[in-house]
This record gives structure tokens, sequence and C-alpha cells, in this order.
């Protein structure tokens, strides 16, 4: 991180030479970062002052939520499934369909640099488009329920694992899969035996990462009617039942303590 | 039987653990096959998914000219305002955060305890933090940034612990040697190895707040989030259209320039 338009600074030794010490562009960087400060600051209103004075606020939904009223538990099982069932299937289908993607975006398996274009172009437009809109979306086309956030989960799997895909092809060692094609393999028999026994620990650690990561974000997507446990927190949060939340939220912390730690388990041994 | 066939012999036979994943993996797939169901997909579906389409194709243009509070520019300099406050206040917190999670420097019990209040800051839905920061501030862009830092901290503070567990401890020592203060060793042992690295995922972190920022305008935490919304329910589709046009441009650029310095940052 070097600008031209700084002068180096000069230093004379003491027996004569002169050495060059390039200068730090940091005081320019914390400068800007002032800068951006103070206008955020502005744009959206922050003041400490509010903060210290009303933070006690914050707790009084906290409290509200402890003790989280038990007998509301029998009712969460079924959403609580209907959640992970949306992320694994939305995460399997989507990890599945992501690896011919990555195929065609990977610059060194397909030489069209059209079509790898094209497919790297749609992966990053998938990935931008946040998940919670995607659902939306997707509940006005197949209606409300797990269908729709389903559809979404699938949509953002296959963007997030098809990248780190291609990436990891685009890295692979290539001798091999060159050897066989010398030897009249198709481009798919020699993709199998050569490029797929490297990336296949990455590919399945990358999908179990999405797959923790999904049950996350699945808990929120029955907030726009995407099925699952966020349709119970919606209707808690709307009638203010704070102890129910508090169930809620003690048993997604609990499933999604247990998903990580098992796939934490399993990408250990993959690596 | 030749060299070939000998190595190949050798390897162990995994086969079993094979075909018990792939049937475990099954189980679990085709149990999860039932949140698929399409009686729920109205007979209009198609007549509804063909408008969706149609207008995001023709995106209203009036809403991206528009410089008042109420056009897309200034709502995108909002939501950047959001993420980007947010995402610095959230790295502050989880640097103290992080140092007490990191078993190289606490305690054990002290070091899980932390990451389990980390796991649990995690957990909680966006919505939820929104909801309890409004009764803080009132709704508005405020809440937006408070609670983007609470749910940044969770990640932050995670990765955070990665670089400081690989802290390379035999400079201290040597600083220690040759009669350093703390915070002589702090600034000169410790700051140079975790700069570079932190910074790189502040910057990730910045780049994924940008995205989830979309989720603070459900609950009236300012950003774009809710004009978005309240198109998407009053059917203006090419509003959304325009809106999402603004939100898909800026986040490719700024991914583009935050891949750009994290680069440079790691690799010096």
């Amino acid at each position: 991180m070097q600008w031209k338009l700084l002068s180096p600074k000069k230093i004379v030794l003491p027996n004569g030479k002169e050495v060059l010490e390039k200068r730090s562009i940091q005081p320019i960087l914390w400068l800007i970062i002032l800068v951006l400060l103070f206008f955020s600051i502005r744009i959206t209103g922050f003041s400490l002052e509010v903060l210290v004075n009303r933070i006690q606020e914050f707790f009084v939904i906290l409290q509200q939520m402890i003790p989280p009223n038990w007998d509301y538990l029998s009712k969460l099982w079924q959403p609580l499934f209907d959640t992970i069932k949306m992320s694994l299937f939305g995460s399997v289908a989507g990890a599945i369909v992501a690896l011919p993607i990555a195929i065609l975006a990977a610059t060194n398996i397909t030489k069209n640099k059209g079509i790898a274009m094209v497919s790297k172009f749609i992966l990053s437009l998938l990935r931008t488009m946040p998940t919670l809109i995607v659902a939306l979306i997707a509940t006005f086309i197949f209606g409300l329920g797990t269908m729709a956030g389903t559809v979404a989960i699938f949509l953002f799997t296959i963007a997030y694992v098809g990248k780190l895909l291609y990436e990891q092809i685009e890295n692979a060692n290539m001798e091999a899969y060159e050897a066989m094609h010398s030897m009249g393999l198709t481009t798919i028999q020699a993709f199998r035996y050569a490029i797929l026994p490297q990336i296949l620990p990455n590919y399945l650690s990358t999908s179990l990462f999405c797959f923790e990561g999904n049950v996350r974000y699945a808990s929120i997507l029955g907030y726009v009617g995407a099925g699952g446990i966020g349709l119970l927190l919606n209707e808690s949060l709307g009638w203010r039942s704070y102890e129910n939340v508090g169930m809620i939220l003690l048993m997604l912390v609990c499933t999604v303590f247990l998903i990580e730690t098992t796939s934490e388990y399993f990408r250990k041994k993959l690596m | 039987m030749n060299a070939i066939e000998k190595q190949l012999q050798q390897q162990p036979n995994r086969r079993m653990s094979y075909i018990m994943t792939m049937i475990i993996l099954s189980l679990l797939f085709i149990w999860s096959v039932t949140a698929i169901h399409f009686d729920n997909v109205s007979a209009s579906g198609a007549k509804i998914a063909k408008n969706i389409f149609v207008g995001l194709l023709n995106p209203d243009w009036s809403l991206v000219v528009n410089v008042t509070t109420e056009g897309i520019p200034y709502l995108l300099i909002e939501t950047m305002a959001i993420a980007f406050l947010g995402t610095i206040v959230g790295a502050l917190l989880a640097i103290p955060l992080a140092f007490l999670s990191a078993s190289n420097i606490v305690p054990k019990p002290i070091a899980f305890i932390v990451r389990f209040l980390l796991i649990i800051i995690r957990t909680i839905p966006a919505i939820v933090y929104g909801l309890m920061f409004i009764r803080v501030t009132g709704p508005g862009p405020f809440a937006g940034v408070l609670t983007m830092s609470l749910t940044s901290i969770g990640m932050l503070s995670k990765l955070y612990v990665d670089v400081i567990e690989d802290l390379d401890k035999s400079i201290l020592e040597s600083m220690e040697a040759i009669g350093c203060t703390l915070m002589e060793k702090i600034r000169f042992g410790i700051w140079p190895q975790l700069t570079a690295l932190f910074s790189s995922i502040v910057i990730y972190r910045f780049d994924m707040n940008l995205r989830d920022a979309t989720v603070l305008g459900l609950v009236g935490a300012g950003g774009i989030g809710a004009p978005l919304i309240f198109a998407m329910n009053s059917y203006k589709w090419s509003e959304v259209g325009a809106i999402l046009l603004g939100l898909v441009v800026l986040i490719l650029l700024v991914e583009y320039v935050s891949n750009r310095v994290r680069t440079k940052l790691v690799k010096g």
C-alpha cells in the first residue's frame, strides 16, 4: 500500500550513504476513516447521549423473555423440524446443482470464455440478492409455506458453494487432468478422476458450512411467510408474548449449537 | 502381481463407511423432502412470476435519478452509513471479547463461557435485536446501526480469535529479554501482527453487513430494506426492480473494491 505521490523520506547515514524510507499512508487512511465516520454519524443520527440514557430499555424485553414459557415447547417441534428440513433440502440440492455450474464457471475446464463469464456473472448476481428478498419473491410465486423458504435457501446455496467451488477447481493441479485428456478420456471423465478427488474434501466441507449458516438464515425466513420457526417468532413478537420468544430463541440456540458442533467435527475430519 | 496392484490393495477399504454415510445422508434427505409441496402454489403463480420478471427487467428510472431522501441514491448512502458505522462499532467491541475467548490468553473456563456467550449473540436473529433497539432509540437508522454492531460482534470475534491464537509468541519473549515494557510489547510485538488480518476481516464483515442491512428494513430500523419490502407488498415490481438494481450494483462494486484491498492487505 504505497502511493507514488508521497515522496519517500531521505535519511543520511553516518557513513554518508542516503537511504530512502517509504512514507506510511496510515495517517491519510485514518483521516479518510474519520471523515466517513463523521458523515455516517450525521446520516444515521447516532448519539451516545441517547444510548447511555436509554440503554436500560434494551433489557426490558430481555427480562420479559426470562424465564421462557416452557408450555410453549410442545408447539415448537413441528416448525423447528420444518426449519431444519428446509435448510437440509435446500443445502443438499443447492450443493449438487452448484457442481455443474462451478465446472462451467471454471476457466481451466471450460475453454469457452463466454460460457465461463456468464456462469460467473449468474453466480455473483445470485449471491448479491439478499436471501430474505428472494424468499419474499418466492412466497408470491409458490405461496406461503416451507416451499418458498426452501427455494430461497436453494438459490443461496448454489451461489455460495458455486463461488467457492469454482475457485478451488481453478486452483487444482491440472497435470493428471491433462494426462487423462491426452489419453483420450472425455472432459467429464477426466474431471471425475483427476479433479474431483482433489476438490471433494473442500467441497463437502464448504457444503456443511453452508448448511450451518442456512439453519440460522432459515429461522428468520418465516418472518416473510416462508415457513419454519420464523413464523412463530413473528407471531409471538407481534403479540408481544416475549416469554414465548424466549422459548423459541432458546430452542434455536440449542439446535444451532448442536448442528454447529456436529458439522465442525465432520469438517475437521474432512480436512 | 505388479507394484501398482500391490499399492492398490494396501489402501484401506473404506467401502463400508462410504455406504453407511450415503445411507444416513439419503435417509436425512428423504426426510427433508416433505418440506417440498406444491399444494400452496396458486394457479396464478406463473402469471405473478411473469409480472415480477417483467417488472424487474423494467426498473422505474425516475427513482434512480431522484436525489431527495426518497430516491435510491440517498437510501443507498444511508444503508452504507448504517453498515459502515455498525461495522466499526462492532469491530471495536469485538476486540476485547476476542481476547477473552482466546484459549492461549485467558484460562480455559473463561474462554469457554465467553465463547458460549458469542454463540448466543450470533444465533439470535437480527430482527429480535432490531425490535429491542427500537425501544432504545425509536425507529430509524440509529437502531439499525446498533443492531448491525451487535450482530457483527459474533462473527468478528470468532474470526479474530483464530488470528489471536496464531500469534507468534517468540517475538514477545525476545522483547521481554531486551527489557520492553508491557505497552511497548503490545505496540510493537502484538499490534503489527494483528492489524493486517483484522482489517481484512473487518472489510469482509462490512461487505456482509451491506447485504444484511436489507433485513433491518423489516422492523423499521432504516436503510433500503423498508422501501423495498413496501414496494413488494404493494406489487410495484418496477420499483422493486429499480431498488434491487441499485442494491446489486452497489454490492458488486463494494465487493470488488473490498476483494482488491483484502488481497493487498493479506499478501502485503
